[in-house]
Formats: C-alpha cells, sequence, structure tokens
C-alpha cells in the first residue's frame, strides 16, 4: 500500500488513490449524494503479523507446569480414596493440558488475531443481519447481578430478572403484534421446532393430526429440518416467476392434511410477499396455521407485523436483528411468539405481573412442556433488552428504514454488473448472480466472488443461496454500515465482476490461510489433537515458523 | 433515537435520490397498504446510553446475587470461580463479535479453539470424537435420544430418573412429534434399578453419574443392561466430577453428554450453558452440530474447517436428524480457555475441593435431628436430604438468612433439598449454613 492512505488495490498491482475514485464515484451519483471520499469500513489494515501456523495449545505443555489456584476455605483435606469407592476413581488425573496462564492468554489472543469479526470490518451475510453489537450491551450482560444468580434463586430474590425478561417479552409481542412469548429457544431452529409443536399441539386439541407443512423452495434448512422433527412431512412450494409464494399454489397444496405454512416475510429474495394477506386467508380457510420465521425482521419493524399479515405464531433471531453478537456460531436467541388462542400452549414456565407488581412463575394451562434447561439463553436476553431499550420505537424504525435504503442503494451499484434474478425494490437484502452477468469477465462463480472479497478486506456474503438462484450471492449490509462501507463493497464486488475467474479463483492468497482441503477434511476425519498425533510424529518438519 | 444507524439526514436524503425515491416510506412500496402499520410502534421512545445503563443496573440490582444468597444450590448449574483469564480471553470481541466459521480463511481462530474444545470433550469424556456444542445439557440428552433412535430404528428410550428432571421434561417436549417412547427406570436409594425397565427393545438407555441425587450410578450396570437390551449406552457426565472419576467412554458409553456450565461459565440465571456430546466412532456420521476437523490448505499450512458438513440441516433439510444451526460456539471456547487453566492437575484439585466441602457439609447436615440422607450411595460434588420441613419453605427461610439452600428435589417418593458444594464454599459459611438450617428447621 502507498503512503497516501488507503488506496483501491486494482488487477495489475496498480493503486487507485481515493481521491479519484471519490471523484468517479461522485460523477454517477445524483447531487447531494453522500461524499465517498472516506474509505469506508474494509479490513485491509488489519496486521497480521506473519504466515505461519498457531500450535495447538496443546504443545504448549510441560509436564508439572500449572496455572489455577484455589481459595482458601478450611475444609478437611480428605484423600479422594476417603470420599469415593476406588473402583470409579481414575488412576491418572484426565490428560488435559499443563500450560502456564502467560502461554495460554498469548496462544488465544493470536488465535483472536486470525479471526475476522464484525468489530473489524463489514459482514454482508444474507439473512444474518450481521449489525454492529453495541458494546453496553456487553457490559449490561456482565453485570454481577445478572451473572451471580442461580436459575432457582425463588422468584421473590430475582425480581430484577422476572421484570426484564416480562418486559422483554411484552415488548417483543408489541412489535410483532403477537399476544404472548416464551423466551427459552436457545436459537431460531430451536424457536422453529418450538413453534410446530405449538401448532401439532393445537391441532391435537381439536383432535386432527395433519400430517404435511408447507414451506416455500427458498427456505432456509433449518425450515425443513424443523419440520420433520415436528413429526411433519415437508410440502416444498415452487416460488412464482415474481420470486415470490403465489396464492394459487398454496391452495394447490391445501387439504385438512395440512398443519400450516411456514414463511418467512421478507423471504430470502430480500422481496415482500405481497401476497401474505391473500395467503393467509386461504391457510387459515383450510383449518392450517401461519408461521412467521423472524429471520429477516429487520426489513419490516416500524412498517408491519407479522400479526397484521396473518401468522399466528412468530420466532425471533435476537442475534440478528437484535444485535446479540453471533459469538462465532452461537450462543442466539430464539423466542417464540403467538396469537392468544395458541398461548395456553406456550413452554412453561412463563413470567407473569402479579395484581402487586411483582413478577411470578406461571405455567401456560396447557403447555407443550420445557424446551430449554432453564429459561433460555438470560444473559442474550439481557442483550436483547438493552438494545430495544436504546433504540425505543423511534430507533427501531430507524433501523428497518437504513437497511432497506442500504440494500437498494447497493443494488443500485450492482446492477448491470451482475445478474439481479428479480429486479424490482428490495427490502433489506439483495440477491444477485454471477450466472449471465452482464459485466462479469468469463465465467465467475459466487464462491470465487465470495473468497476474492476476503482478499479486499471484507467478509464474504452469503453465496449458492438461496437455491432457486443459480450462483447467487445474498447480500444483506445492514443499517449499521455507513453509506462509504457500503459504496467500498459495491466497489469490490464491481472490481472482482471486471477481474473475472483468474484473479478470484486463487483467491484468497492474503488471508491466514488459504483455500483449505475440505476433502481431505472429510476424508481423513482429523477432530481432535490426538486422532492428529501420527501424522504429526511422522511429517518432517525442522521446528520453526516462517514469518 | 437510533444510535447505531450511522447515516445523516443528507446522506439519506441522497442515496434516496439515487435510487429514484423521495421519501423513506417509498423504500416499503412493495408493502401493501393494508398491511402498514398506522401509527408508530407501541414502545417508548429510545433512551441514551447512560439511562439504559441506569435502568440495567437498577434491574441487576433487583436480584440478590450470590454475593448476598451465599450459594448452595446445583442441579445442573453451579457457583465456581472463575479467573479473570476466562473471562478476558472469551470476552475478547473476535470471538464474541465473529459469525459462524464458513469461511474458513478468515476463521481459523474460532476453528481451532473448538478444535482444542472437541479435544478436551474427548478427554474428559473417554470417547474419540465430540462436536462443537449444542445449546445445553437438555439439548444434547435430546440428541443423543435422537441419533440412538436412528442408529437403531427403535423409537423408545429407557431413561433413569436419575437424569435431571428439567431435561427429562425437554426430552418429553421436543420428542413428542416423532413420538419417541420415552421409560423413565427408577432410582431406588441414589442408584437405577435397570431391572424395573420394562417395554420394547429400546434404542438406548440413558444414565447419569453423578446423577440429579448426586449419587455415582454405576456404569457398568447400565451397560449390562444395555448389552442385554441390545441398545446404545447414552452417559451422561459432570465435567468437574471427570477431574476424579474414571471416563463414560472406558466404561462402555456409546454416547457421552454433560452439562458443561461448570466450566468458566456464569450462573447467569439459567444460560447461555454448554451442551457438551461425544461419540464412539461409529457414531460419528450420526453426530449432530457442527465439526472442526484438521486438515491444509494449497501452501500445505495447518488449517482447521467445519466437516462432514453433509450432516447438517442447510444440506440434509429435511432428512436432517437434527435442526441445529446456531449453536453455544462461545460458551465452547469460554469452556476451553476454562479447562486449558485448571489444567490436568487443577480440574482435579477442583473436583477434590468439591467432593470435600460436600462430605463435610453432607455430614454436618445429618448431624442435624430430624435430617436424613434421601440416598446412600456415594456422592461426589452434591446430595439429597430429607428435612423435617418441606423443602421450599427450607429454601425460603434459609434465603431470610443469607444462603440459597438448595433445590427442592423428589426421590423415592420422598421430598427433600439438594445441595451443592463447590471449591468456593469455605468452612465457615458452611458452619454458618448449618447453624441457620438447625434454626429453619426446628
Amino acid at each position: 500500500m502507498s503512503g497516501e492512505g488507503v488506496g483501491l488495490e486494482m488487477a495489475g498491482g496498480q493503486v487507485e488513490q481515493p481521491s479519484t475514485v471519490a471523484a468517479r464515484d461522485r460523477a454517477a451519483l445524483s447531487p447531494g449524494s453522500p461524499g465517498l471520499s472516506a474509505p469506508g469500513g474494509r479490513a485491509l489494515s488489519a496486521p497480521l503479523l506473519g504466515h505461519g501456523e498457531e500450535p495447538a495449545v496443546f504443545e504448549f505443555s510441560v509436564p508439572g507446569r500449572s496455572s489455577a489456584t484455589f481459595r482458601t476455605t478450611g475444609v478437611p483435606e480428605w484423600a479422594a480414596e476417603e470420599l469415593l469407592p476406588p473402583e470409579e476413581l481414575r488412576h491418572e488425573p484426565p490428560a488435559l493440558a499443563e500450560v502456564s496462564e502467560r502461554d495460554l492468554v498469548a496462544h488465544v489472543t493470536r488465535l483472536s488475531h486470525r479471526q475476522y469479526s464484525v468489530d473489524l470490518g463489514a459482514y454482508p451475510l444474507g439473512s444474518c443481519t450481521m449489525k454492529y453489537n453495541p458494546k453496553f450491551c456487553d457490559e449490561a450482560a456482565a453485570l454481577a447481578g445478572f451473572c451471580n444468580v442461580h436459575p432457582a434463586t425463588p422468584a421473590s430474590y430475582a425480581q430484577g430478572w422476572l421484570g426484564l425478561l416480562w418486559s422483554l417479552a411484552d415488548a417483543l409481542c408489541r412489535l410483532t403484534g403477537m399476544a404472548a412469548a416464551s423466551l427459552q429457544p436457545p436459537a431460531g431452529a430451536a424457536g422453529e421446532l418450538t413453534g410446530l409443536l405449538i401448532i401439532r399441539a393445537w391441532h391435537l386439541a381439536q383432535g386432527r393430526s395433519p400430517s404435511k407443512v408447507l414451506i416455500p423452495d427458498s427456505a432456509h434448512g433449518t425450515n425443513p429440518a424443523s419440520v420433520s422433527l415436528a413429526g411433519y412431512e415437508t410440502v416444498s412450494l415452487p416460488s412464482d416467476e415474481r420470486g415470490l409464494v403465489s396464492p394459487a399454489t398454496v391452495r394447490s397444496h391445501l387439504s385438512d392434511d395440512v398443519a400450516g405454512i411456514m414463511l418467512t416475510n421478507p423471504n430470502t429474495l430480500g422481496l415482500f410477499e405481497e401476497h401474505i394477506a391473500e395467503v393467509a386467508g386461504a391457510v387459515h380457510d383450510a383449518g392450517g396455521l401461519l408461521y412467521y420465521d423472524g429471520a429477516n425482521l429487520n426489513a419490516i419493524m416500524g412498517v408491519t407485523k407479522p400479526a397484521t399479515m396473518g401468522f399466528d405464531v412468530v420466532h425471533l433471531n435476537l442475534h440478528k436483528t437484535f444485535a446479540v453478537p453471533h459469538g462465532g456460531g452461537g450462543p442466539g436467541a430464539g423466542p417464540v411468539a403467538v396469537t392468544e388462542q395458541l398461548a395456553q400452549f406456550l413452554p412453561g414456565p412463563v413470567i407473569a405481573r402479579q395484581a402487586d407488581g411483582t413478577f411470578g412463575w406461571k405455567e401456560p394451562t396447557r403447555s407443550i412442556g420445557r424446551t430449554h434447561g432453564w429459561y433460555g439463553n438470560a444473559l442474550a436476553l439481557v442483550r436483547a433488552w438493552a438494545y430495544i431499550l436504546a433504540n425505543g420505537s423511534d430507533g427501531i424504525q430507524r433501523v428497518s428504514e437504513a437497511a432497506v435504503l442500504n440494500a437498494n442503494w447497493l443494488l443500485s451499484r450492482l446492477r448491470g454488473t451482475y445478474t439481479v434474478p428479480f429486479d424490482r425494490a428490495a427490502m433489506h437484502e439483495i440477491v444477485v448472480s454471477t450466472k449471465g452477468a452482464p459485466g462479469v469477465t468469463g465465467q465467475l462463480h459466487a464462491l470465487d466472488v465470495g473468497k476474492r472479497l476476503l482478499e479486499k478486506g471484507f467478509h464474504a456474503p452469503t453465496v449458492h443461496f438461496p437455491l432457486v438462484v443459480p450462483e447467487a450471492l445474498m447480500i444483506e449490509p445492514t443499517e449499521t454500515e455507513s453509506p462509504q462501507t457500503v459504496a467500498a463493497l459495491a466497489e469490490a464486488l464491481l472490481e472482482i465482476a471486471r477481474e473475472g475467474p483468474e484473479t478470484a479463483a486463487p483467491a484468497p492468497r492474503t488471508t491466514p490461510v488459504s483455500r483449505v482441503d475440505e476433502a481431505r477434511a472429510a476424508r481423513s476425519l482429523v477432530l481432535t489433537w490426538d486422532a492428529a498425533q501420527p501424522e504429526v510424529a511422522g511429517a518432517p518438519s525442522d521446528g520453526s515458523y516462517t514469518c | 433515537m437510533a444510535h447505531y444507524v450511522p447515516h445523516t439526514e443528507e446522506e439519506i436524503a441522497g442515496m434516496l435520490a439515487d435510487v429514484g425515491l423521495s421519501s423513506t416510506q417509498e423504500l416499503f412500496s412493495s408493502v401493501p397498504v393494508a398491511l402498514r402499520l398506522a401509527g408508530g410502534l407501541d414502545l417508548p421512545e429510545g433512551l441514551p446510553e447512560a439511562d439504559v445503563a441506569a435502568e440495567m443496573a437498577r434491574l441487576a440490582a433487583a436480584n440478590r446475587a450470590a454475593t448476598e444468597l451465599v450459594c448452595f444450590a446445583g442441579g445442573g448449574a453451579y457457583d465456581h470461580d472463575v479467573p479473570a483469564v476466562t473471562r478476558a480471553l472469551a470476552g475478547r470481541s473476535e470471538f464474541v463479535t465473529s459469525y459462524t466459521p464458513y469461511q474458513a480463511e478468515v476463521a481459523q481462530g474460532v476453528l481451532q479453539a473448538l478444535f482444542e474444545y472437541q479435544t478436551l470433550v474427548c478427554r474428559l469424556a473417554g470417547l474419540p470424537v465430540a462436536n462443537a456444542s449444542v445449546y445445553d445439557g437438555a439439548a444434547a440428552l435430546v440428541e443423543a435420544v435422537n441419533l440412538a433412535v436412528a442408529a437403531t430404528g427403535r423409537p423408545v428410550a429407557w431413561v433413569s430418573e436419575g437424569l435431571n428432571p428439567r431435561w427429562r421434561q425437554v426430552l418429553a417436549t421436543l420428542t413428542a412429534g416423532r413420538e419417541t417412547e420415552i421409560v423413565e427406570v427408577p432410582l431406588v436409594d441414589g442408584v437405577t434399578c435397570w431391572g424395573q425397565a420394562r417395554g420394547s427393545s429400546p434404542a438406548a438407555l440413558v444414565v447419569a453419574s453423578p446423577n440429579y441425587l448426586g449419587c455415582i450410578d454405576p456404569l457398568r450396570e447400565a451397560r449390562a443392561a444395555a448389552d442385554q437390551a441390545g441398545a446404545l449406552l447414552i452417559s451422561a457426565f459432570d465435567p468437574v466430577a471427570q477431574g476424579l472419576l474414571r471416563t463414560p467412554g472406558e466404561q462402555g458409553a456409546d454416547v457421552a453428554i454433560a452439562e458443561g456450565q461448570p466450566l468458566g461459565v456464569p450462573m447467569a440465571f439459567g444460560g447461555p450453558y454448554l451442551g457438551m456430546m461425544a461419540v464412539s466412532q461409529a457414531q460419528v456420521r450420526r453426530l449432530p452440530g457442527r465439526l472442526v476437523g484438521r486438515t491444509v490448505d494449497t501452501e500445505g499450512r495447518t488449517a482447521y474447517v467445519t466437516t462432514l458438513r453433509a450432516r447438517e440441516q442447510d444440506i440434509r433439510r429435511e432428512r436432517a436428524s437434527s435442526n441445529i444451526c446456531t449453536n453455544q460456539t462461545l460458551i465452547a471456547i469460554t469452556a476451553m480457555v476454562q479447562l486449558v487453566w485448571l489444567g490436568t492437575r487443577g480440574l482435579r484439585e477442583l473436583a477434590l475441593r468439591c467432593a470435600r466441602g460436600t462430605r463435610y457439609l453432607r455430614e454436618a447436615i445429618l448431624s442435624l435431628p430430624g435430617a436424613e440422607p434421601l440416598a446412600s450411595a456415594p456422592v461426589v460434588r452434591e446430595f439429597a436430604v430429607s428435612l423435617p420441613v418441606p423443602a421450599h419453605l427450607v429454601v425460603d427461610r434459609m434465603a431470610d438468612e443469607g444462603f440459597l439452600a438448595g433445590l427442592p428435589v423428589e426421590a423415592g417418593g420422598r421430598e427433600g433439598l439438594l445441595v451443592a458444594v463447590t471449591e468456593k464454599r469455605t468452612a465457615a459459611e458452611m458452619d454458618a449454613y448449618v447453624a441457620a438450617l438447625e434454626k429453619v428447621i426446628a
């Protein structure tokens, strides 16, 4: 990189200066467009001290080395044999690791330096809503008054917790138009199964056992998996030529053997299901219920509600819409909210506000039962409540407006280079394709676009999903990325299209590792350090790490 | 006010003009007018950060945390000491704010941390393969039973009453869709009486050791009964107790599950916790959840990647045996750090201290008039006693004395109190507990 500041790397190794880029971009935009002289949030500057491997923690072990200390208790120091039957005792301590605290800290810190994160830059994954995770929510979730409370603490001594959980459930109901909620499901998929079991219980209570659930062919994989676990058969509905679920298609699949339909709105193509009211009417008329997958709620808050659309059961993804951090894959939270007639089936216990204003536990009268060991991923629920308080009605509305604006603005810059399979106003996410794309040099695979984007300092978008669009790139900028970042992302995607497969196919080469041999991973199945041992022992090595 | 939307009003106006719109309302033109909300959202307006922080502090202060209620409650959630290093490392924002490691090239941090976690779980369980977490111990029980049903084709499981009762409730709820038959096998004096199990051949026997009453529930008996029934053996273990006890794997378990909360994870009113799950080699392709494998990159460097993805929901869809997607990765990383900090000697020392404290308090309580054991089997880190006063009253009265005395529990038709002692509890605290209890049950 030149000393003039961050330039945009182009094919052939030239560096185009920001001022030139900005001038060119400004020329293409309307008066009053955001100034693009700022570089936008991309992680090209993230320094990496070398391309060496980080040893596994077990390689730092030295017999006898130890970190742990234990407080003084005054309890008699009986030997293990005095406490437990000898035949139950292991002969040696479990081999874990014998590592100093200093080495542990250095090792894990170095691992963190080999990891992309929202804090580092944009993560435009479709339907994941990788928005900024507010730091003050971290602090709220670390308060000792929340963390050091045992879940079996009697309600009268846990009024803070019960009040918070009640308030969160209440707010989620107001946002969705639902009557009651359970905060137990610890993830969206868990919420899906919970919601489907509520639908099942509702049918059973009326003496019915329908066997099918309808889902669109663009649905996320957890949907049919959850349907199957709930004991139903998935019936896949083809999207129409506009990418939507058509009432005629739904009607043709409805019968008294259909328990309901599972939809997300907007759908995974980022399009609002315009016929939803008619679909809801048809499903209800046939005796079924509607399930709302809340993964895409970020698009419509303050605009419409699932209840208004006709949904009966909703799950929300707090780790998407409500800024709970993803933690490298979890924990999240997937609360379920339902209409009044379904409230009796919710997992119990739920929290009720008593006449004197205090909060207590209550068991729904026909509860499907517990779906979590306690009350859900409680600290994630704390973060979501803090986020809702900070945003409020005005902020939440702004979230959806900015999310949809960012996505449409991004689309306007990609159109003409990438194929836009359903080219009309999008919501919070867009789906473009490299297949038949006018501005793409040669045959460019979506996967390779994603890999090349890593080299340009962004996380890749979702690739090859939804399955209904070949060579799909599903991109959700979210509302917390500035116009400058969105512009930089757009410019990077346009460059990749121009560069073509020659540059994209070998990418990435500037990341801590290059493309990994997935076939070998599945074939040799080395899933632990111990399983790796013969390979390590036999491999030639001079023991040095290249810098 | 939206704190986290960076756009200025000028920027928004310019962007709207760029896409040919004149107001933010027009962004939602594809939403039918009949579905649009009339007013705004029925929620208060947003608050500044400091005001929200004050409200969160107020809510936190309205709980009696473990500093004011000395914690002797267990039942799957334990008050352990956690060193600063665990919070510091698990709190690094690169782990906290990262996504699922699908793009391996930029996710080696999370992937390698999970690989190391998997290794440690396998060493604790004595089995060769572990996944990168499920939600909690209850979810691990559900996944284990579903795995066994898929492996054998038998929709039946024999589950010891020694399994955590809340986990058994979750199992009943989440297997109802597939109509899996759950047969409960009773405890007698704290130990499972497998001879009392009845019904068609099960996919699996499920045992916990230590079990919910804190008792060692011999795996050799469970394994023998499983062999007789031609079933798999699923064994629930306690990661702390494994510092002293023989592993489930060496005692013949096909699947080992555990609640990992004791490993550096705050009690936090029940979550997020950590479902640990390990299986024998024969079951690896049925293991749900994410799996991290070791491989090489195009330059021959060691690299980690999620593997055997064809097991997962996004590929198998309706043929998936589990729907899990988001898991508890950050909590697994927390547990990895805690286990490495504890180390080989430390985990043993931790288990020993819990067992010592358990004996100390159990003997002291049982010396009180009217106190009797609910089970006589050996215990590791918690125990159940029957008292002259109903347990829920004991808990309430002891709370007034500054103790979370334990959990009400039922065993063999009698009710009592389940008490846990960790390495955090001092002899002085326990002496004060006993003095208070003596008053409460008098």
